[in-house]
């Protein structure tokens, strides 16, 4: 009964959004493609209480990195910081280059393999930006492990199976 | 189920199927281009969906809603009138293929019986419908981040009250998918149908009416829980085990099909086997699935086919084999309808037991008696063992029967097989108590324990 437009168009289950890939989580908690940006949450790797805030524009490719409270990352000289490539290495092990690539609009070219590959080929030039909203995403996703477990039924989730076996 | 069965089902397809699934095809390419401005052929197609519900409760309504999106001046209630009319034809496909499906296994199916009571306005749902306004108007290829960035405040508020929980999670899901595609003009194939559906039931679940979250229990049943299989769903933020299970009442009435379910909030980077990690409030029945136990179930609340798990009130008990239960009880079981709002197509997921078929195409199809049956080999769940080649390799297989885009489908909820000339079986909740296999658990430790670093990092950061 498909047509001939494309056989996705009358199914109502299919995989749109493929399962992040697992990664380890220590230095780099949070990454997402949200906002127009990727953007994300790396931990500072001399103080436990201190985390940065790291982002890079879709289009423009505007970066910038600051900690949490908007003070800017001292490793910003010019170039991209050693924060926004564990983002980028660690946004292409979850999405894939090729997500990445397209969400950012830049061409990835054949080999690219890595975010920090793959930041080489932006047009980069620094923009500051407000940590907050990207810190305020990531207090979000964490929220979302302070919900207790629940017996609520949600039929909505048939439309979601879970997928993935023997990746 | 058997060859002849499969013939039946195959023979015997509803009347009118073709065309609802038409006219909701239409209104899905509508919903692509948007409501702001309706071009012609899409005005046809949102006058068919009205002219589907013509002689209905929704047929002025669906009218009315009509000429207002043509007219160009579509308000909240008339796209509430418009989903409400492409969920009664997905609903009515879903009764006739339920029917059909019911009459060829020879299943009895309770009715539905009517509760629920309306709620207090919320908040969280005025949002979702402005939100769901919106996108109705942008149309698929009109989404863009400023849009998704907005869904922020009503996914928020809804996750803050209970009872809206269904909406939260759905527009979570829909947004994620969205965010995955944007921009949309681009996508090689826009899942229109997919979108539609998620569209339209939280358009339903943002209305302010029946609360379906807070539906009473109506009975209560103490008995012996057999367990079938478990379904796994996931996306992004939430995961869901249901339990297919066969109770058999301790009044010595006759056993019936149930289903209990379980779920947790959770983020994107927490997947596979870790699931079940989140469930770890339910150990009672974790234990009784990775172990093929049955349950003695005691004064457990239920709804329906529905039972509201309660783990203080159950008991695991004797090992139960599911491929037993199944060829003993399933033929005769009791099935429970469910609400009439959440009728679609895809809620339906009858247990079934397949054997002696021959497996084709890697196991995309089996063949029973000559009778073919799809396989749908995309549902096997990361959490748990079951794998394509397990399926391709298997003799008997309990499954659920699904329906989607016109055909039917076996889901595997475990397998028999035979695998280097040994007999080994399979079931997706085999790892709930935690991974048997040494080389998945070994893949796991490697990534480490996400669960863990997050919930340090929400010590650390999110009580300040």
């Amino acid at each position: 009964m498909t047509d001939a437009d494309g056989a996705a168009r009358r199914r109502s289950v299919l995989a749109v959004v493929p399962p992040a890939r697992p990664r380890k989580l220590a230095k780099v908690p949070f990454v997402e493609l949200a906002d127009g940006r990727l953007q994300g949450v790396v931990s500072s790797g001399s103080d436990i209480e201190r985390v940065y805030v790291s982002s890079v524009t879709a289009g423009s490719h505007a970066y910038h990195c600051s900690t949490n409270n908007n003070r800017p990352c001292g490793g910003l000289r010019g170039a991209p910081c050693k924060h926004l490539e564990s983002l980028a290495d660690e946004a292409v092990l979850q999405y894939g280059v090729d997500r990445v690539a397209r969400y950012l609009r830049v061409d990835a070219g054949d080999g690219t393999q890595t975010g920090v590959e793959l930041l080489s080929r932006l047009d980069a030039r620094h923009e500051p930006t407000s940590a907050a909203v990207v810190f305020s995403r990531f207090l979000r996703h964490l929220a979302y492990l302070e919900f207790p477990a629940s017996t609520t039924v949600l039929p909505e989730l048939h439309w979601f199976p879970s997928t993935g076996a023997g990746r | 189920m058997l060859g002849t069965q499969l013939a039946q089902l195959r023979d015997s397809t509803p009347t009118g199927l073709t065309d609802a699934d038409d006219v909701v095809a239409g209104f899905d390419d509508a919903l692509l281009r948007g409501f702001a401005r309706v071009g012609e052929q899409d005005a046809t197609a949102l006058t068919a969906l009205a002219g589907a519900v013509a002689g209905t409760p929704l047929g002025e309504r669906g009218a009315e809603a009509v000429g207002k999106v043509t007219a160009g001046s579509v308000g909240q209630e008339h796209l509430a009138a418009l989903a409400g009319a492409r969920t009664a034809l997905l609903g009515a496909t879903h009764d006739a293929l339920l029917d059909q499906l019911d009459t060829a296994l020879g299943r009895h199916r309770t009715p539905w019986a009517p509760t629920g009571e309306a709620g207090d306005p919320s908040p969280a749902r005025a949002a979702a419908r402005s939100w769901l306004h919106e996108t109705a108007l942008a149309g698929w290829r009109g989404v863009d981040h400023e849009l998704l960035s907005a869904v922020g405040t009503p996914v928020e508020a809804a996750l803050a009250e209970p009872e809206s929980r269904r909406l939260a999670v759905l527009l979570d899901g829909l947004a994620a998918e969205l965010r995955a595609g944007l921009p949309v003009a681009t996508m090689p194939q826009v899942p229109v149908r997919r979108w539609a559906d998620l569209w339209a039931r939280g358009v339903l679940l943002a209305q302010d009416g029946p609360a379906p979250a807070t539906v009473t229990a109506t009975e209560r049943v103490t008995g012996r829980l057999l367990p079938l299989g478990v379904d796994v769903h996931e996306h992004e933020t939430a995961v869901q085990v249901q339990l297919h299970a066969i109770l058999e009442p301790a009044d010595a009435t006759a056993p019936r099909l149930v289903r209990v379910t379980v779920g947790a909030a959770k983020v994107a980077t927490i997947g596979g086997p870790a699931v079940w990690r989140l469930l770890s409030a339910y150990p009672v029945l974790l234990t009784a699935i990775a172990q093929r136990r049955a349950l003695a179930v005691i004064d457990l609340p239920a709804q329906g086919g529905d039972l509201h798990w309660v783990d203080g009130q159950a008991q695991a008990g004797e090992p139960a084999d599911p491929f037993a239960t199944a060829r003993v009880l399933l033929g005769t079981a009791a099935a429970t309808a469910i609400p009439p709002l959440d009728r679609h197509p895809v809620a339906i997921a009858e247990p079934v037991l397949l054997e002696g078929y021959v497996v084709h195409d890697g196991g995309l199809a089996v063949d029973l008696d000559g009778h073919r049956l799809a396989v749908a080999l995309d549902r096997l769940p990361a959490s748990g063992p079951l794998t394509p080649a397990l399926v391709a390799a298997s003799s008997s297989c309990l499954g659920l029967v699904r329906w989607d885009d016109g055909r039917w489908l076996v889901q595997p909820l475990a397998v028999q097989a035979t695998v280097k000339r040994r007999p080994v079986e399979a079931h997706n909740g085999d790892w709930a108590d935690g991974v048997t296999d040494p080389k998945v658990a070994k893949a796991e430790a490697r990534s480490g324990d996400a669960v863990a670093v997050l919930r340090e990092r929400a010590g650390r950061l999110l009580r300040r």
